[in-house]
């Protein structure tokens, strides 16, 4: 039987590991939805209702997973980590309750609307019911990273004795709730999204024109995947380079306010100053490969570069080493070479931006097949970054559950047994996996049936045959 | 740091707030059953039905709901969260395979109707649609499971009590989701459903008597508390409700019937209510003003609520009203 804190942790990470995915995408879709819902209704080209349509599809069965995933991870703080939710539940609760009335109601219930409404209601209720789950999909993540960013830089709180335990006492709910650190995960979150889904876009867009244009096969509808790629393009050229400009503000909160897991990213353990940025290193002894916290490296990097970021700008600053900590420091290799991906793929996201971008602009978008096939391989790695830059910022704060207050271990349900922690984690790891194999099987599927035909559109229907189609029912 | 004064002090103007808030987790839960319950019912018929229209009418009907009716049920979750942190924790974590039965089970139920449409074969909408009757039925049937234990103060996996409350809650589902579907289709589905409604009513009304039994026999506490006035007028309302529920299918005032499969429901959820206090959390002794939250949090969910509720009941009213009447041909996944 697996320990039941370890397997309380491992299958924490999975739930949330895999449940992000569903989340990027739909709050990566939402703002491209309610520009495509709004060109529709605003009578634009029928393109715009092929794209609302093709991509309502994806957000829909992204949705339904988004949720089923989702309730498991509420449910795993009462039933995995019940001495944590005692214990910070008077501070942790509120948002996560603000959250389900707030946006998840918000956007489950207009969604209703907007995947199978189009009939039924008026264009303005239409396009009221796009912001709505848009808004919805946006507000979630302000309340999940609101209780987040707590556990991260935990304030406004005392520590009192209740019913014979010590609990956290919410004292100061507007340093709590509009905590610093807030800003950064929220700006980097939902940048990140568009971002991924940008990518996906551009990838899926890219692989029918690679096919039509440069393999010379007929695709139907390769007009809509050029527009798909271009909006993408235009998508990726504002996100990409925010989000690295804001990362590396980002990076330096984190140094100002959890130096712990910034000496982790950096895998520094002798407080030192001149620190350099190490682009690779391996620990100099062979025994130590399988070792996350080798302490002994051997590193290739920027001299005074960890140091420059840390401080914005001064190669000489001082950055305090893990061993100077009182507690164990986070596994570090998992932590350094997170970051040091999730910064490269971030670099990689501008340079296919700009490549795309030139290439539109000397009209030879449709002909560069080495573009067409980075953006393909590309089209999930946005994705693969969220789930580096969650690894950085949640294994990287470990052993502590809310940073300096309360370790993960000391935060796992007390009466959990290795029986039913172990079944649970055996059923999770095989519910998860056919999840998602469920999941990229049905979305490939719509994918390569793509938009619906202009012949099917109601653009078209409602100039034909229906000057009154879309107000609202007749019921 | 700022002082929040008297907010911080006590209940807002004096409110009984803990009290308010119990009965506010509790009508979250009752909402989550009647609404999500129907959908649950119409699952379960589901599986009476053979042709594959009628089937896909079914997952028609419910398809533009179902969503956000499941998250009644994660606002529960926050609400009991928020409110009374350590018996979210101490329940949780005490059912903690059964829970994660309810998960497994939301998860086949939530994705059938997506998944049912994706392809049209024999075999694979032969397999979504067990997936979805198995997942509406075990549900509640495991839901009920657990509100057996909440009351009983049990952890135990499978009790006669639990199964009788299990069952209770299955039946009551079919109840709702016969009337459900009747206001949503017409022909041969609509026919078809009343006397499915009927026979679950009948069933309802037995096994609620069957639970109070048991439970009046698990634990001294309840043996005292199943017969207060309280609980035995609730008893006797639904009756009444059951005979209103029949007379308004059959002269066809479908739409009634739902209402009062509805009211039964929250009549339901009452008696578990009226059963725990002052108790919120019989297992560890817990009472309503012991596990309730400090002051200024309390406070501060209440003004939340007070905005957020009325407003989350206008999206529920937007959505039901533009998909009144019976489900169109378009409306499919």
């Amino acid at each position: 039987m697996v320990d039941p804190v370890i397997a309380s942790r491992v299958q924490f990470a999975l739930t949330t590991i895999v449940h992000i995915i569903f989340p990027v995408m739909s709050m990566g879709l939402a703002p491209f939805l309610v520009y495509f819902t709004w060109m529709e209704v605003r009578g634009g080209e029928a393109v715009y209702e092929q794209l609302r349509r093709f991509w309502t599809k994806i957000f829909a069965v992204s949705f339904v997973v988004g949720t089923v995933t989702g309730i498991v991870l509420e449910f795993e703080f009462g039933t995995n980590f019940a001495a944590f939710s005692t214990f910070a539940g008077e501070l942790f609760g509120g948002p996560l309750a603000t959250e389900g009335m707030m946006a998840f109601m918000l956007e489950a219930t207009f969604l209703g609307i907007f995947v199978f409404g189009r009939e039924r209601v008026s264009d303005r209720l239409y396009f009221v019911s796009s912001l709505a789950v848009a808004a919805g999909t946006w507000l979630s993540a302000v309340w999940i990273l609101i209780a987040n960013s707590w556990m991260q830089l935990p304030r406004g709180y005392e520590l009192v004795e209740r019913g014979g335990q010590t609990v956290v006492h919410l004292t100061d709910p507007i340093a709590a709730y509009l905590n610093p650190r807030f800003m950064f995960m929220y700006v980097h979150m939902q940048n990140a999204a568009v971002e991924s889904v940008a990518l996906f876009m551009a990838g899926v867009a890219a692989y029918h024109i690679f096919k039509h244009y440069v393999w010379g096969y007929s695709v139907q509808e390769v007009d809509f995947w050029e527009k798909t790629l271009k909006i993408a393009i235009v998508a990726l050229l504002i996100t990409a380079p925010l989000q690295v400009l804001h990362g590396d503000m980002y990076a330096r909160h984190v140094h100002e306010t959890q130096p712990q897991k910034f000496a982790a990213m950096e895998a520094v353990w002798e407080t030192d100053s001149y620190v350099p940025e190490y682009l690779v290193a391996f620990p100099t002894s062979l025994d130590d490969i399988t070792n996350p916290r080798a302490k002994e490296l051997f590193g290739l990097g920027i001299p005074g570069g960890a140091s420059w970021l840390a401080s914005g700008g001064d190669p000489q600053a001082t950055i305090r080493g893990l061993n100077d900590f009182d507690t164990e420091a986070p596994p570090v290799a998992i932590v350094f070479w997170s970051f040091r991906a999730m910064v490269g793929l971030g670099f990689w996201f501008i340079l296919l931006a700009f490549w795309g971008g030139y290439r539109w602009w000397r009209g030879e978008l449709l002909e560069d097949g080495l573009l067409h096939k980075a953006l393909m391989g590309s089209s999930l790695l946005g994705i693969v970054a969220v789930e580096l830059g969650w690894v950085v910022t949640e294994v990287g704060r470990q052993p502590w559950v809310v940073q300096g207050v309360l370790k993960t271990a000391d935060g796992v349900s007390p009466g959990l047994t290795g029986t039913e922690a172990t079944i649970t984690l055996a059923g999770f790891v095989l519910a998860y996996a056919s999840l998602l194999a469920l999941y990229s099987y049905v979305v490939a599927r719509i994918i390569r049936a793509g938009p619906p035909g202009t012949e099917e559109l109601r653009t078209f229907a409602t100039e034909a045959d229906d000057p009154v189609a879309g107000v609202p029912g007749d019921d | 740091m700022t002082d929040y004064g008297a907010f911080a002090a006590g209940p807002l103007f004096g409110l009984p707030l803990p009290e308010l808030w119990f009965a506010l987790v509790f009508a979250i839960l009752g909402t989550f059953l009647f609404l999500d319950g129907f959908d649950f019912g119409a699952g379960a018929l589901f599986a009476t039905r053979e042709d594959d229209e009628e089937r896909e009418t079914i997952l028609a009907a419910i398809g533009p709901f179902w969503d956000g009716n499941e998250v009644w049920l994660v606002v529960f979750g926050g609400a009991l969260f928020a409110a009374f942190p350590a018996v979210y924790a101490n329940l949780f974590s005490r059912n903690y395979l059964l829970l994660f039965g309810v998960l497994a089970a939301l998860i086949l139920r939530g994705l059938a109707p997506e998944m049912y449409e994706q392809r049209h074969d024999a075999a694979w909408q032969r397999w979504w649609g067990r997936s979805f009757v198995v997942g509406s039925v075990l549900t509640p049937f495991l839901l009920g499971v657990f509100t057996a234990n909440w009351l009983t103060g049990s952890g135990a996996l499978l009790t006669p009590v639990g199964v009788a409350v299990g069952s209770t809650l299955v039946a009551l589902t079919v109840v709702s989701g016969a009337a459900f579907l009747r206001v949503k289709t017409a022909g041969s589905l609509r026919e078809g459903v009343r006397r499915a409604g009927e026979r679950a009513l009948v069933a309802y009304l037995g096994l609620v008597v069957v639970t109070l039994g048991l439970l009046s026999l698990s634990t001294p506490r309840l043996a005292a508390a199943v017969t207060a006035p309280a609980v035995l007028a609730l008893v006797a309302t639904s009756v009444g409700l059951g005979v209103g529920y029949v007379a308004a299918l059959r002269t066809g005032r479908d739409l009634l019937a739902l209402v009062a499969s509805g009211l039964l429901t929250y009549g339901l959820v009452a008696v578990v209510a009226f059963l725990l206090f002052p108790l919120v959390d019989p297992g560890t002794g817990l009472s309503v003003s012991e596990a309730i939250v400090a002051p200024l949090a309390l406070n501060i969910m209440s003004v939340a609520s007070a905005f957020l509720l009325p407003l989350v009941v206008t999206y529920f009213v937007v959505l039901y009203s533009a998909f009144s009447g019976p489900v169109r041909p378009t409306e499919s996944y």
